[in-house]
């Protein structure tokens, strides 16, 4: 089962090879990576994507509180939160799908960024399955190029 | 005040108590032994190759129970230190290795004797440094010696460049270190200590499975003080050895691939399993789904990543073992419901069971007239030594059979290479054991295959006069894989024949050290006696029989009932 595992760690040089090097090391699998400073510059939020049984989750997150440079480990299953990833989508516009391909936009909530006599470069947010429906809804229409950022992640506030 | 980065870097390691440091020079480090040279009590042990310095460092920590320092130059001297610390890593040794680094201006550029130490060591590391900014150099030092010891101890690498430690820095006197990110949990949670003492209030079969976190933690008189009060066998893994008194009653030696018969059918048997500091290593278990299949399973260790990883554990406890084991000594002492004797009884059938395992199969070899036996010369050696030498081990046949046949009493008595398994190993860690102990007897038990892997530290041994000995289990062949070759490839020895090998007589010799040869049995003990009564170093050459086994043992991936015994 995929987890979405949220780590908070010292913003040192290193610190991300040896997250990474943890993963690599022991044959976990990392589906997707997003590292970026939080409001205290000296600490860095790292969220990450994997796949495995609850043996291996409890053991990648074990193993990644212990590294000395890692504050804290929250595996999302254990709450609930919201996730989105973002996507750069360069797709195929012209005369006869330009108008077609602003409406699919539309539907998804998208932006188109840059444009050109024959293409329009997209982007889009939300969840994996989200970015995953445009992507299918777009792709007969011919994308050219496409980017797509590693899953963030953040547990929702207690309601009560 | 303010002083230069070497010499800050000699004021904090007196501030840890370092009276002994392994190393070897380089351009890279001059400037630190050039302090060196005038620092008054600290002693610079002059290795002959990096590795040496980095295992010396770890058996120096082990039988001091302190942190162990190496220090070596950048480049190769750093690459040459990799197995060292990656074997004090699988074996939580407590080490701070100091590597020369080129200068910061010069990182990343490909520069002579460059390389980033920092990055190969990251995955065989409790954690690594590489010191950029000069005012960074003490407190990285002061954290390295707290990160080496607390917790899980483990080898702790800093990166030096040249222009850090060449430059001025501010020195202050130490504070406590504080770390955001890193607290050890020490104390078992009393709610765990009361579910596992009820547990084994239950048992009719228990087992202790202990290993090295016993020694690490000198939890060696809770869990004798705790083992006798149940009346309950302990079993020890490779690195446990020493952790229990190996003549008593209750002792079932070693556990696993060449465990005791008694010990691996008393695990498979028994109800309950109590492992304290151990981690279920492959080499414990054999056939995972095999390994203890009817017992519950309590396990302490300070390290929560090793709880659960192999095994689906019942009740798990994050502490320090020796913290755990007293909290349930005083559970016991309280409790109402625990009748000494009535446990006793309960236990009786369980140890009788265990005794007629051990009748049926005891540890032993079939002697002969004429030829040595291996397992004979461990048996001397203890019996001349009445059992109080602190051994090393190289890494194979000599290392099992050192470990069955030389009955630990104490902790810190036994330093070998397990979870990395070095051969080399031996002959380095004797060096330390020697430095750390100068006035005990010190013997490296080695193969001949092992001994020529850092046989080049005799001239270290000479130098420092460290009287160790070294016992040659000498077969002419790299004697494990030989084994494995004989049992499971039909004999085919591909490359385990050492046909050209050293007259290791004549070796020791030459480096000023006493060569002894032992051919036949009745040599075995004038041979031991004069080794033991020399003031030098001394390797007694033993030729034993050429196809000895290591038994019993399970086969790699079978149940460890699946034994194949003498």
């Amino acid at each position: 089962m995929k987890h979405t595992i949220s780590v908070l760690l010292q913003n040192k040089p290193g610190v991300l090879s040896r997250v990474t090097g943890l993963f690599s090391g022991r044959g976990y699998n990392i589906e997707s990576l997003a590292v970026n400073r939080t409001l205290d510059p000296e600490v860095s939020c790292l969220t990450l994507v994997s796949d495995g049984d609850d043996g291996i989750i409890e053991q990648i997150t074990k193993q990644l509180h212990k590294l000395i440079d890692v504050i804290k480990v929250t595996d999302m299953a254990e709450t609930d939160f919201v996730e989105r990833e973002m996507a750069l989508i360069r797709v195929k516009a012209e005369a006869g799908t330009r108008a077609e391909v602003l409406r699919i936009i539309d539907i998804f909530r998208g932006k188109v960024v840059d444009v050109s006599p024959r293409t329009y470069a997209i982007e889009v947010t939300g969840d994996e399955d989200k970015i995953q429906a445009i992507i299918d809804i777009l792709k007969p229409i011919g994308i050219q190029e496409i980017v797509r950022t590693g899953t963030i992640a953040m547990a929702r506030a207690k309601k009560n | 005040m303010k002083v230069t980065g070497a010499q800050a870097l000699m004021k904090c390691l007196k501030e840890q108590n370092v009276e002994v440091i392994f190393g070897f020079p380089g351009g890279a480090v001059i400037d630190i032994y050039d302090e060196i040279m005038r620092t008054e009590d600290l002693t610079h042990v002059l290795v002959r190759h990096e590795q040496a310095a980095v295992h010396a460092a770890d058996a120096y920590a082990r039988v001091k129970g302190d942190v162990g320092v190496a220090l070596v130059t950048s480049g190769p001297g750093a690459t040459n230190t990799v197995t060292g610390i990656a074997s004090a890593y699988l074996d939580s040794i407590p080490i701070v290795v100091f590597t020369g680094q080129v200068p910061t201006a010069l990182i990343g550029n490909d520069a002579f004797q460059e390389v980033d130490i920092v990055g190969i060591t990251r995955p065989c590391t409790k954690h690594n440094y590489l010191v950029k900014d000069p005012k960074d150099l003490i407190p990285t030092i002061r954290e390295a010696f707290h990160i080496a010891r607390t917790g899980r101890p483990g080898p702790v690498l800093i990166d030096l460049p040249k222009d850090v430690v060449a430059a001025m820095v501010e020195y202050n006197e130490p504070q406590p270190v504080k770390m955001r990110t890193y607290r050890p949990t020490y104390e078992p949670h009393p709610g765990q200590i009361e579910k596992a003492c009820k547990a084994i209030l239950k048992a009719k079969k228990p087992v202790f499975y202990i290993g090295g976190g016993v020694i690490l933690s000198n939890a060696n008189e809770e869990l004798t003080e705790l083992s006798r009060k149940l009346s309950i066998p302990v079993t020890m893994t490779l690195m446990g050895l020493g952790g229990f008194p190996g003549t008593d009653p209750l002792s079932m030696g070693m556990l696993g691939m060449h465990g005791t018969y008694y010990a691996n059918m008393a695990v498979a048997h028994s109800d309950l399993l109590i492992a304290v500091g151990a981690r279920f290593d492959d080499r414990v278990t054999g056939r995972i789904d095999a390994f203890a299949p009817g017992a519950k399973i309590i396990h302490i260790d300070i390290d929560p990543t090793s709880i659960s990883k192999n095994v689906t554990v019942d009740i798990p406890i994050v502490a320090d073992c020796k913290h755990a084991v007293a909290a349930m000594n005083s559970w016991f002492n309280r409790s109402k419901d625990f009748d000494r004797g009535a446990v006793a009884e309960m236990h009786a059938p369980w140890l009788e069971m265990i005794k007629e395992w051990k009748d049926k199969h005891p540890l032993g070899y079939a002697e002969e007239k004429d030829v040595i036996k291996p397992q004979f010369v461990v048996q001397k050696l203890h019996e001349l030594t009445q059992g109080n030498a602190l051994i090393t081990t190289e890494v194979g046949q000599n290392q099992m059979w050192a470990a069955q046949f030389y009955h630990f009493n104490k902790p810190r008595s036994f330093m070998t290479s397990g979870g990395l398994g070095v051969m080399g190993y031996g002959f380095p860690a004797a060096i330390g054991a020697q430095m750390a102990a100068p006035d005990r007897t010190v013997i490296d038990i080695a193969g001949d295959g092992s001994i020529q892997m850092n046989i080049q530290e005799l001239a270290t041994a000479r130098q420092y006069h460290c009287p160790v000995k070294i016992a040659i289990l000498n077969n002419n062949y790299l004697g494990m894989v030989r084994q494995w070759q004989e049992l499971f490839y039909d004999k085919r020895y591909s490359n385990t024949t050492l046909d050209t090998a050293p007259d290791f007589v004549l070796l020791a010799q030459a480096y000023g050290a006493v060569g002894l040869r032992a051919t036949k049995p009745s040599e075995v003990e004038p041979v031991i006696k004069e080794a033991l009564a020399t003031d030098n170093v001394v390797i007694m050459d033993f030729v034993i029989s050429r196809e000895e086994g290591v038994y019993p043992m399970v086969p790699a991936g079978k149940a460890t009932t699946e034994m194949l015994l003498v």
